[in-house]
């Protein structure tokens, strides 16, 4: 089974030196950095990296992780009715297939969708979001995609703080601040580093989301780096071009992640 | 809604709690005070989450659906009926099945068998083989897929189910083997010594005393493993070419094809029946699920 992930990761980064194409050429040759050169000269490389890195810090590091936490956190102290209900619609949107979630915010972002009556009726003005932000718009249907697993995370992690000590915090007078601050963020230090993690990772990897919602468009204004992969591989036949976007997505990842084990590492 | 008139700028509703008036309000008061205000965060943000699956919900049974979420003037099941069909509907949703089907066969079996060492036997290797499959469990899939789609090209998997479905199998397994090992953690080890000492082989003892034994766990880890491959709209749709194969996560794109002319009543239906699944299964698991989301735990060794 590790042959079959590790294989084509193997495979993964030979091709990324080479000029392999889909267009039945029989050959390929190796070609040292010449697709690596090419990225960053590609100004549409660029914007991908630009656009990912956007995407990945609004939807997952800002949206997805602190909104968990909030709502995991608001989940301790709500009544249990009112627990359910939110929890259930949170994770609803969490299960429902990727591209069934695509379609609901293609819908709730169009110019005639939801959001923009919902603004109407606060006498707000609507603006045509998927043509305008729609890189704002996917890291939104990210957010609603996938806060549920934070907050599941956050639940789990956040119900095992042992009582006595946020009473003791509270007794010796620490408001909601500085309790946050000084007793529960560093109680739960680890899931926040693991949930980062698999947070950030998951949502360098978001394909069918973006896919169904604006292709990537209009133009490359939504293109993340997976999408920018996907069109030089298979539009324009750079096979070995396209992988070495990949391998360079897998870097950005794993930077990401030794980061966030170095959080795990230090203990205070 | 009675939440409507709230924007967020306004304090929440409730007793007033006169504030400075003696050194400190009774805890009940404070407490009530602030389940109030964490009980309207929630519903607000409830309600945000909710708008847009209110609007699948309501122009599935709308004749005359357009994009906007608003209660259907006009309720009908034609959109349901036109997409009853083996085309649209069965087939698709068929072979969703089969493949997520067998691919959560593999992964639950390679799973246990994975989870049982590193759940049993505490080596100096544990901890690190557990960052390490956290950390593979959310590599970007989406990267490997074009090099593993030049692989399945050059040793003729491409477009086979089973290919298709032990890759599927594989990129969810680092997920499947932590989740396991987080449940078998919960099975006590006297249990196993007894076992032995009956003269059962480690292989005997899993399969005969820890599996049933975390039997709850096992489920929870299969119907997980389902939902996320139920799901996966990438893997499908590289791997698979020919359109009597396509899973429901690709073939609801025929639906969706041309932007201009989407019948959006008939999409919201399929998009119903073809969520239906895995928000059921996820009902049964849902409250057995917790367990496995201690993230702390996980990393503990």
């Amino acid at each position: 089974m590790l042959l079959f992930l590790a294989g084509p990761i193997a495979y993964c980064v030979w091709i990324a030196f080479t000029d392999l194409q889909l267009s039945g050429q029989a050959e390929s040759s190796f070609v040292g950095l010449e697709n690596f050169r090419t990225a960053f000269d590609d100004e549409g490389f660029v914007n991908a990296v630009w656009l990912t890195l956007v995407f990945t810090i609004l939807s997952s590091i800002v949206g997805q992780n602190t909104l968990g936490l909030a709502l995991a956190s608001l989940m301790q102290r709500a009544s249990k009715t009112v627990r359910t209900v939110t929890g259930a619609i949170v994770i609803t949107a969490w299960v429902v297939p990727e591209v069934v979630a695509g379609f609901l915010l293609y819908a709730f972002f169009r110019r005639e969708g939801t959001l923009n009556s919902v603004l109407d009726w606060l006498h707000l003005p609507g603006q045509n979001w998927l043509y305008t932000l729609p890189i704002l718009a996917v890291s939104f249907a990210n957010i609603w995609r996938g806060t549920a697993f934070s907050m599941l995370v956050y639940s789990a992690a956040l119900s095992e703080i042992p009582k006595e000590i946020t009473e003791a915090a509270e007794v010796d007078g620490a408001g909601g601040w500085r309790k946050l601050w000084h007793v529960t963020l560093p109680m739960i230090r680890r899931s926040i580093a693991t949930n980062l993690m698999l947070n950030t990772l998951q949502t360098l990897s978001v394909f069918g989301l973006i896919w169904a919602m604006t292709r990537g468009g209009p133009g490359d204004r939504s293109q993340t780096l997976p999408l920018f992969m996907y069109e030089q591989a298979f539009k324009n036949n750079l096979l070995g071009y396209g992988t070495a976007v990949a391998l360079l997505l897998l870097l950005v990842g794993a930077l990401f992640s030794l980061v966030y084990m170095r959080m795990l590492r230090t203990e205070v | 809604m009675p939440t409507s008139t709230l924007t967020r700028g306004t304090p929440p509703p409730g007793p007033p709690a006169p504030r400075r008036r003696g050194p400190r309000r009774g805890p009940g008061a404070r407490r009530s005070s602030r389940r109030l205000a964490a009980d309207l965060c929630l519903l607000l943000a409830a309600l945000a989450f909710v708008l847009p699956l209110a609007w699948l919900l309501f122009s599935s049974v709308d004749a005359d659906s357009g994009l906007t979420a608003r209660p259907p003037t006009d309720v009908t099941w034609d959109n349901f009926d036109a997409v009853m069909t083996t085309d649209i509907t069965f087939r698709p949703l068929l072979n969703s099945l089969i493949l997520c089907g067998s691919a959560t066969a593999i992964t639950v079996v390679a799973a246990a068998l994975a989870a049982y060492p590193l759940s049993r036997y505490s080596s100096r290797l544990n901890r690190p083989f557990m960052l390490t499959i956290l950390f593979t469990t959310s590599l970007p899939i989406t990267a490997i897929m074009v090099p593993v789609y030049g692989l399945f090209v050059q040793i003729n998997l491409i477009d086979t189910m089973s290919g298709t479905a032990f890759f599927l199998a594989s990129s969810q397994l680092p997920f499947a083997i932590w989740l396991m090992k987080n449940f078998m953690d919960g099975v006590p080890k006297v249990l196993e010594e007894a076992a032995w000492t009956d003269g059962a082989s480690s292989m005997q003892a899993l399969v005969r005393v820890i599996l049933p034994l975390m039997g709850p766990g096992v489920v929870v880890v299969t119907v997980f493993s389902f939902i996320m491959m139920w799901g996966n709209f990438f893997v499908p749709f590289m791997l698979l070419l020919s359109p009597d194969q396509m899973p429901a996560s690709v073939s609801i794109f025929e639906l969706f094809g041309n932007m201009g002319s989407v019948v959006y009543g008939e999409l919201a239906a399929f998009s119903i029946l073809y969520s239906a699944p895995a928000v059921l299964l996820y009902v049964l698991i849902a409250r057995r699920l917790g367990g496995g989301f201690a993230l702390g735990g996980a990393v503990k060794g």
